[in-house]
């Protein structure tokens, strides 16, 4: 609440500053973007009904974001991420001619999830080896050992492929497996997935 | 565009375990520029990973889901020995029928204990929590009169091992299986080989089961249906210590948890019991799932020292 923000399809008007450095981008969308993913995950999921689309209109928004981050830092990026995506859904709808028509919930409820309170910073960093640690545990059995076994014990490639009796190629597919599963629970999207629903 | 995550993902897991050199960096350099999509799958992927390192701290207190516990290595060994094994774990209560045989040495174990016994001729037996098993003395039979146990069985095709749980029998004919007895019904998943279930009193017909089968007996007939490798693999969990859930419903995962811990988890009348979960929990580490289950399931858990209680 609280917070407004206009969003038009040209963007924002640039600075007059110069191009943000790429690093400054970085951290900008880790420490502050990140945080929001399970917002954004819960607008997308609210918003768009082919769950097969989810991860691909996440990866759009980021890409966006990003994007326009590099002209201007925005000031208030849980309202701009949100903008975003509901810009982006609505491009998806019109481009696509034969769109179901629910795919879209409630096309005037679009931005109901930018008035939500997000998370609170503060309370993630307290939560972070929680929150980690529920997430781990979430993974599918192989996965979770091969990171358990590279990111508790510290053990090498080889060292996890004789342990877990695979070979090395089998352990850096867990490991890649289990490193997106664990961003995808961690940073929200598993009540969303897991839950039922 | 999900190959971008998997492309970035694979970055990442080369650079993390290595090798990693300076035409590996380039590599990666040129795929960050080609797109602010490549951008943000890479750097969501890293701050995860990284953030991840955290969870060392976590090394000395759970070394029972750790690899490094000898027991959890039985299993591959087992793969490999193949036919010379039969595996078998039963559970369900006790029926006055076994009070009728007092043959052989009881062994027991209380809620949330698991022992391993080393019969004569070297088979084993891994009993599960609140378990209570007979073991004859010389001969190879062996009686569950309560709880779950893991049966490692050397196979002898002149003396086959027989495993009577309630009014039925399970023959090894070689193989590996799993047995589960639950109050008037007797559950046997073949994991490998083959075996023969059998009522004692000839009411219905034995069933020969091959890997993936699983018989149901009830005191009426048996039937068979089928169960995947997974599932089965699932259930053995116990043997290193965790409960594997998939796609497991709140109201089992509870009951699950509720055999091991004398720390009770209630249900309130209210509580979205059918919701599912997909997870690997430590066995005794009630806390732990109370907290998994309210970030997933978005449920209310209040811990009251003796009990957990979850809500909706």
């Amino acid at each position: 609440m609280g917070e407004t923000f206009e969003f038009n399809r040209s963007g924002k008007p640039a600075s007059a500053g110069a191009a943000m450095a790429a690093s400054d981008v970085k951290q900008w969308f880790v420490r502050e973007v990140l945080p929001l993913e399970a917002m954004l995950m819960h607008f997308l999921h609210q918003n768009w009904r082919n769950k097969a689309e989810i991860e691909d209109l996440r990866q759009d928004v980021y890409a966006h974001v990003l994007e326009a981050a590099k002209t201007e830092i925005p000031e208030k990026p849980k309202a701009f991420l949100i903008a975003t995506a509901r810009n982006l859904v609505i491009d998806r709808i019109r481009h696509n001619q034969v769109v179901p028509i629910d795919a879209v919930n409630d096309l005037d409820e679009l931005n109901v999830a930018a008035d939500q309170p997000g998370p609170d910073r503060s309370a993630i960093a307290r939560d972070v080896l929680r929150r980690l640690e529920a997430a781990i545990n979430l993974l599918p059995p192989r996965a979770r050992e091969a990171v358990w076994l590279r990111r508790v014990e510290g053990l090498s490639r080889r060292e996890i492929a004789e342990r877990m009796g695979v070979s090395e190629n089998t352990v850096s597919d867990h490991i890649t497996a289990g490193m997106r599963a664990l961003a995808d629970i961690y940073l929200g999207e598993a009540a969303e997935l897991r839950s039922g629903r | 565009m999900n190959g971008i995550d998997a492309t970035a993902a694979r970055f990442l897991e080369r650079r993390d375990l290595g090798p990693w050199g300076e035409a590996d960096q380039a590599e990666l350099d040129a795929w960050l520029n080609e797109s602010a999509a490549h951008c943000a799958a890479f750097w969501r992927l890293e701050a995860v990973w990284s953030d991840a390192e955290r969870l060392s701290v976590l090394r000395s207190f759970r070394p029972q889901t750790a690899k490094s516990e000898p027991r959890r290595d039985i299993w591959p060994i087992l793969r490999r020995a193949a036919a010379a094994t039969v595996a078998i774990a039963a559970i369900g209560a006790a029926s006055a029928f076994y009070l009728l045989q007092p043959e052989g040495e009881r062994y027991s174990t209380p809620m949330g204990g698991r022992e391993v016994i080393t019969l004569f001729d070297g088979s084993q037996v891994e009993l599960n929590t609140d378990t209570s098993v007979r073991i004859a003395p010389a001969r190879r039979m062996a009686w569950v009169e309560k709880g779950e146990a893991y049966f490692q069985i050397k196979h002898d095709a002149a003396h086959p091992f027989v495993v009577q749980v309630g009014d039925h029998r399970i023959v090894d004919l070689g193989t590996k299986f799993v047995v589960r007895d639950e109050p008037g019904r007797l559950e046997v998943s073949l994991v490998e080989g083959k075996a023969r279930v059998e009522p004692l009193n000839n009411a219905s017909k034995p069933a020969v089961l091959t890997p993936g089968d699983v018989a149901v007996a009830t005191a009426a007939d048996i039937s068979v249906t089928r169960k995947t490798e997974k599932h089965l693999a699932s259930e053995l969990g116990w043997r290193r210590g965790v409960l594997i859930f998939d796609y497991t419903t709140l109201g089992q995962a509870v009951a699950e948890f509720n055999r091991y811990n004398a720390k009770k988890i209630v249900l309130a009348p209210n509580a979205p019991a059918h919701l599912t979960m997909v997870g690997t929990f430590p066995i005794n580490d009630v806390e732990l799932f109370g907290r998994v289950a309210t970030l997933v399931l978005k449920v209310h858990v209040a811990d009251e020292g003796d009990k957990i209680v979850i809500s909706r």
